[in-house]
């Protein structure tokens, strides 16, 4: 199987090729966990600072919502897994599918998101765009802030991992990419989804469980 | 079809520990519901980047990059839970 994958300059075997490309998308994904990793301290911070308001402000959380939300982003997880070894036994058209589905689950993830978003927005709890704001302390008020910054910097990242996994499922499945010479495409694509979901993973217990 | 069914037993475990982490949050409160829901965040990611992500397969210079941040965000919680926690201190 390795000796049909075409082998660019500067490689010389297809596995070392492989290893580079997974390196370089392992390193980005390295500066993605930086970037939240600023949100994740401040929220830190603020419950060290804060302790009794940061608890009190969990406790409004829609942690029901969250937890739907987290378990439909490791569903979406799954397929991805399940897409890679598809693509790795060369099964386009499965793998296509598994990626379209877990993209689907990127969407319904959005969605609760947004109602949640709305019944934050109603209770005078969304930074920005409640007017006028109901925070309790302004310590709920910072929390709030690092929710919505959070929330919605991951937000940006599964919109734009719906269009990645969206792109690539549509690229399979019009043999535009091939394999196995392109399992990397869908390897690191994947690579990406997954990294959104653990950055989901630790947002839930940061903002819904600081209790 | 075994790699199939091994990434489906995983996604039950995920889904398990999603369990214990919405109970425990509702029984516990203080330092010891704080250890468990980051305790079983950080068995969540474990299980995404080994199985999910496929570093149980990689050499171990991908498994050290992959791993290389978390150590990088270890080094910026210490030394800023040192610095706020000790503010008090120096008055």
């Amino acid at each position: 199987m390795a000796d049909r994958v075409d082998v660019s300059e500067p490689f010389q075997a297809p596995a070392q090729q492989r290893e580079a490309a997974m390196m370089g998308m392992f390193v980005f994904l390295g500066t993605e966990i930086m970037l939240f990793g600023g949100i994740f301290t401040a929220i830190f911070v603020a419950r060290l600072l804060h302790t009794e308001q940061v608890v009190e402000a969990s406790k409004r959380m829609h942690v029901f919502i969250g937890g739907i939300n987290t378990a439909v982003l490791l569903t979406s997880s799954l397929a991805v897994a399940l897409a890679v070894h598809s693509a790795r036994a060369r099964k386009a058209r499965r793998s296509a599918a598994l990626l379209a589905g877990a993209a689907l689950l990127g969407l319904a993830f959005l969605g609760l998101k947004a109602f949640e978003y709305w019944e934050e927005y109603r209770d005078g709890l969304l930074p920005i765009f409640s007017d006028p704001p109901r925070f309790s302390t302004p310590a709920e008020h910072l929390f709030m802030n690092l929710y919505f910054l959070g929330t919605g910097l991951h937000a940006v990242h599964v919109t734009i991992g719906i269009v990645l996994l969206t792109g690539v499922a549509v690229r399979l499945v019009l043999n535009s990419l091939r394999l196995p010479d392109r399992t990397v495409v869908v390897e690191a694509s994947g690579l990406y989804w997954h990294l959104v979901d653990v950055i989901w993973v630790f947002l839930y217990p940061a903002l819904y469980l600081a209790r | 079809m075994t790699a199939f069914r091994q990434l489906i037993f995983v996604w039950a475990i995920l889904q398990g520990l999603l369990l214990v982490t919405v109970a425990g949050s509702f029984l516990l409160s203080g330092f010891p519901s704080v250890a468990l829901s980051f305790g079983v965040a950080f068995a969540k990611a474990a299980l995404i980047f080994w199985f999910f992500m496929h570093l149980r397969e990689e050499s171990g210079l991908l498994r050290l990059a992959a791993i290389g941040a978390g150590a990088w965000l270890l080094i910026l919680l210490i030394l800023s839970g040192a610095d706020y926690a000790t503010r008090a201190m120096s008055g």
